[in-house]
């Protein structure tokens, strides 16, 4: 835990988060049915998202991404992360949220699922937040583009509502269509 | 003191088969008439190491095995009996036992104990064949039976001590050949210090305890029932004595002395004279697999001088020189666009930096290179065994041994290998009769020959046997409906042999003939991104040559854009690339496109349209290139072509999955991914173009 912190760390470094914040990270420790109750949060479109920040292994640019032929439009592609291929999804397509620009600008979470890696583009990231166990309720039951099965709950931030994402279990199901299909 | 022994298993199996290569490759370099004693020794060592380290782990069914080879082994060795080939033949049928028992333990394979007992009994016989009666017995029933005297003076000299003959033969029976008043202590060697060694209940409690089985102090009666359930099912000859005939033990020291060294095998001889015997007692089986593996390298003092990696950690090494090297270029071009009085410091270093990531980079790929030797040095055999088989003579040479190549293609090119050898074996080197009748010598030859040329490792097979037969495959062909030309090249021709199920022989013999397998050959060559050569001259012989990249991490391939994009297509299946002219381009009801290339009307796959990228209408004067997969050709529409690259293989799949059309990725040197075309599913599928995801 504590290298995937530091290398967690290195990465939040690279992109310039305050240094109150690499305090939330060190300081964390995990409470309530999630594996840590810190979140790393980013925007997407006007809505603000929460994922486990042990499985974001670190941000960076949108970058010399080879797209990939018939892939649903979400999946951008792939890139080339220090040797290893990294797929990209772009959750603002797949969320149907927000104009869709790419421009210096634009951030990649890359996240680190178990065996896995992949980037998902978002519109900007912006907190660690470490959220006690009343803070969050659960989701109601509602039609959106994200099913309620990978909602882990609505986390409240003085007046911000946190949608919290189960991004390992997003991110493996068939809909995403990152893995190949088991016959 | 708790050890799990199980943890020791893949040192032992590695090491295991080692030893049995080397007892192989020096047996078939025995001189039969004048066996060199070195060689003798060498052999027998191995079998003795083996014999060791499967006692210590209790697989005891190899422990039978090697014990009786050891025995006929030692009498060789001493002289007392005169080599034959038939020994030589039967050691190397141990041999494959032994490595097909070792194999069953790894848990890849099952054991045929028909052939372990004919191999048993053959090993027997040939011993009885000697002259006496007493081995034979030891060796047909490898027994707890009391061993009787001429069979003790037999084996008493028989551990580690081959090297020193001129000794006194009380030296050989144990370490402490100076105190001669103590043989009855001998028995338990080399645990003198224990106060009670003269009885054989401490001596079981002390061999215990250096034999790390059985950690926690047994107690006689603990000990001798593990040893009993140990042999009863076993019949182990190693620790049998001590079960059987407890009393005997003071009166049969040499004996004693003889099991416990079989038993326990892996003392190193000078260790043992030199340490304190009771530190030997005490030291835990990892150090005395070590010593194990001391004993069998002369001298013992020499220092290991290579370790055993994990691949992986290669391979992450291999991935991060990589990166190494594409953040190196990425400085070295931002650095250009510097002032040249500031930017001077910074480009010498940068230069340095290029040299050293270059040397490092080189010296990484070495790591994972092994000789091509591992491969040929199964040849010899192979050759043997079928030569006679077949009733030929022949002569196996190999040249280039030393050419290193990539362990995961050395592990790929044996089957292939194998099959041309033997191919060349049947059909290609003819009967001695045959070749006196032609005025060439009685004995065919089979050269193996590997050598670097640029960036490709080529491997021939070469034999000085009939070559190939231009108008027998011709016919055959037709025979078999392949479109052919009476006007074909050589080259074409031969590579008609490659066709599934081509075979010219005659007679379908359990060797070869069936004309499976020539197929597989070439694809196998393919899959590794090699290419397969043939030149034959009638009456003179035929070469065939394998070509290789150096490794399966590296591909050599064409860069070519389409629209945007970057694709590797890889060089194995290109046949060329051409400008299409005017007029080349037809189409079938419309639709299907085929491009006419020499007489040929090869389908067109438009990769703009496979992978949906936006494109013109089809011009005329596009580039093609022509590649062939599985005998399929089809032309590839592309815009450019960028250059031939070798290009390092990425997984897809680790993080993404596969994906239809694509059989790879690899990064280019501005650091962006580019996917490798999987040229044979495009080929195959060229009408389902649009429907391949």
């Amino acid at each position: 835990m504590d290298g995937l912190k530091r290398e967690l760390l290195h990465g939040l470094v690279s992109v310039g988060l305050s240094g109150e914040e690499k305090m939330a990270i060190e300081n964390g420790n995990g409470v309530s049915g999630v594996s840590n109750n810190e979140f790393l949060t980013f925007i997407l479109g006007k809505e603000e998202y929460g994922i486990d920040i042990l499985k974001v292994q670190e941000i960076r640019g949108y970058d010399a991404v080879t797209s990939i032929a018939n892939m649903p439009e979400f999946i951008k592609g792939v890139i080339n992360l220090r040797g290893i291929i990294v797929p990209i999804v772009d959750l603002r397509i797949k969320f149907k949220l927000s104009q869709v620009t790419y421009d210096p600008f634009t951030v990649v979470i890359i996240l680190n699922l178990g065996a896995r890696v992949v980037g998902v583009v978002v519109d900007s990231v912006s907190d660690v937040l470490t959220l006690s166990t009343d803070q969050i309720r659960a989701a109601p039951e509602m039609s959106a583009a994200l099913d309620t099965r990978y909602i882990m709950g609505l986390g409240t931030v003085d007046e911000r509502m946190l949608i919290l994402v189960d991004i390992e279990k997003l991110m493996g199901s068939r809909e995403m269509a990152l893995v190949d299909e088991v016959a | 003191m708790s050890i799990d022994i199980a943890q020791f298993y893949q040192v032992f199996f590695e090491e295991a088969a080692e030893h049995l290569a080397t007892m192989e490759s020096l047996l078939l370099g025995l001189d039969v008439n004048d066996p060199s004693l070195d060689d003798l020794n060498a052999i027998f060592r191995s079998a003795h190491s083996i014999k060791g380290g499967s006692g210590t782990f209790g697989f005891n069914d190899m422990t039978e095995v090697t014990h009786i080879l050891e025995n006929l082994l030692d009498r060789l060795r001493k002289q007392e009996l005169q080599l034959t080939d038939e020994m030589v033949n039967v050691f190397l049928e141990a041999g494959d036992v032994i490595r097909m028992q070792l194999d069953a333990h790894r848990g890849e394979a099952s054991v045929d104990q028909a052939e372990v007992v004919a191999v048993c009994e053959k090993l027997a016989h040939l011993t009885a064949a000697s002259g006496n009666a007493a081995l034979q017995k030891t060796a047909a029933a490898p027994t707890i039976s009391p061993l009787p005297s001429p069979v003790l003076e037999e084996s008493a000299d028989y551990g580690f001590f081959d090297d020193e003959p001129a000794k006194p033969e009380t030296d050989d029976y144990g370490f402490f050949g100076d105190e001669p008043a103590q043989q009855a202590d001998e028995g338990y060697g080399f645990f003198a210090d224990a106060p009670v060694a003269a009885s054989p209940s401490a001596a079981k409690v002390q061999d215990g305890a250096g034999f790390g089985f059985f950690d926690d102090e047994p107690t006689v009666e603990s000990y001798v029932a593990a040893v009993q359930e140990l042999i009863v099912p076993d019949k182990d000859p190693g620790f049998g004595l001590f079960v059987d005939e407890p009393t005997q033990l003071p009166t049969t020291p040499q004996q004693a002395q003889q099991e416990s060294q079989q038993g326990y095998g892996f003392f190193q001889k000078i260790a043992l004279k030199q340490e304190a015997p009771s530190q030997t007692a005490d030291k835990p089986a990892a150090e005395m697999v070590h010593n194990r593996r001391s004993t069998d390298r002369q001298p013992a003092a020499v220092a290991e001088t290579s370790i055993r990696v994990n691949v992986e950690k290669v391979d992450h090494l291999i991935n991060l020189v990589g990166e190494l090297v594409i953040t190196q270029a990425m400085l070295a071009q931002a650095a250009q666009g510097m002032d040249a009085p500031i930017s001077e410091k910074l480009q010498e270093g940068l230069h340095q930096l290029e040299r050293n990531t270059r040397d490092l980079q080189e010296v990484i790929m070495s790591v994972r290179m092994l000789p091509i030797s591992f491969v040929f040095s199964r040849f010899p055999r192979v050759v043997r065994d079928l030569a006679s088989k077949l009733g030929k003579q022949v002569e196996l040479k190999t040249l280039g041994e030393g050419t290193e190549l990539d362990k995961g293609l050395i592990e790929k090119i044996a089957d292939p290998l194998t099959h041309l050898v033997r191919n060349s074996l049947d059909h290609g080197i003819e009967s001695p009769e045959k070749r006196l009748a032609a005025g060439k010598p009685e004995k065919g030859t089979i050269t193996l020959k590997a050598s670097h040329q640029g960036g490709n490792i080529v491997i021939e097979v070469s034999d000085d046997g009939g070559g190939l037969n231009r108008k027998k495959i011709l016919s055959k062909a037709r025979e078999r409906g392949l479109p052919v030309r009476d006007d074909m090249s050589d080259q074409e021709v031969w590579m008609l042999i490659f066709e599934a199920g081509f075979s010219t022989a005659d007679v379908v013999s359990d060797v070869s003939g069936r004309g499976v397998g020539m197929d597989v050959v070439k694809r196998n060559i393919a899959a590794m991104g090699g290419r397969v050569e043939i030149e034959s001259a009638e009456g003179m012989g035929t070469r065939i040559s394998i070509r290789l990249p150096l490794t399966l991490a590296i591909l050599d391939g064409l860069s070519v854009a389409v629209g945007e994009q970057t694709y590797i297509i890889p060089l194995g299946y290109i046949i060329e690339s051409l400008l299409m002219a005017e007029n080349d381009l037809r189409t079938v009801s419309g639709e299907g496109r085929l491009v006419h290339v020499r007489g040929e009307y090869l389908p067109l796959v438009v990769l703009h349209d496979l992978f949906s990228l936006p494109h013109e209408n089809v011009r005329e004067s596009s580039i093609v290139v022509i590649v062939e997969a599985d005998g399929k050709k089809v032309a590839l529409l592309v815009d450019e072509l960028n250059g031939q690259h070798q290009v390092v293989i990425k997984s897809l799949e680790s993080n993404f999955r596969k994906l239809p059309g694509i059989s790879g990725a690899t990064i280019m040197g501005d650091g962006k991914v580019a996917l490798i075309l999987d040229v044979a599913a495009i080929a195959l599928t060229p009408t389902q173009q649009n429907r391949l995801a």
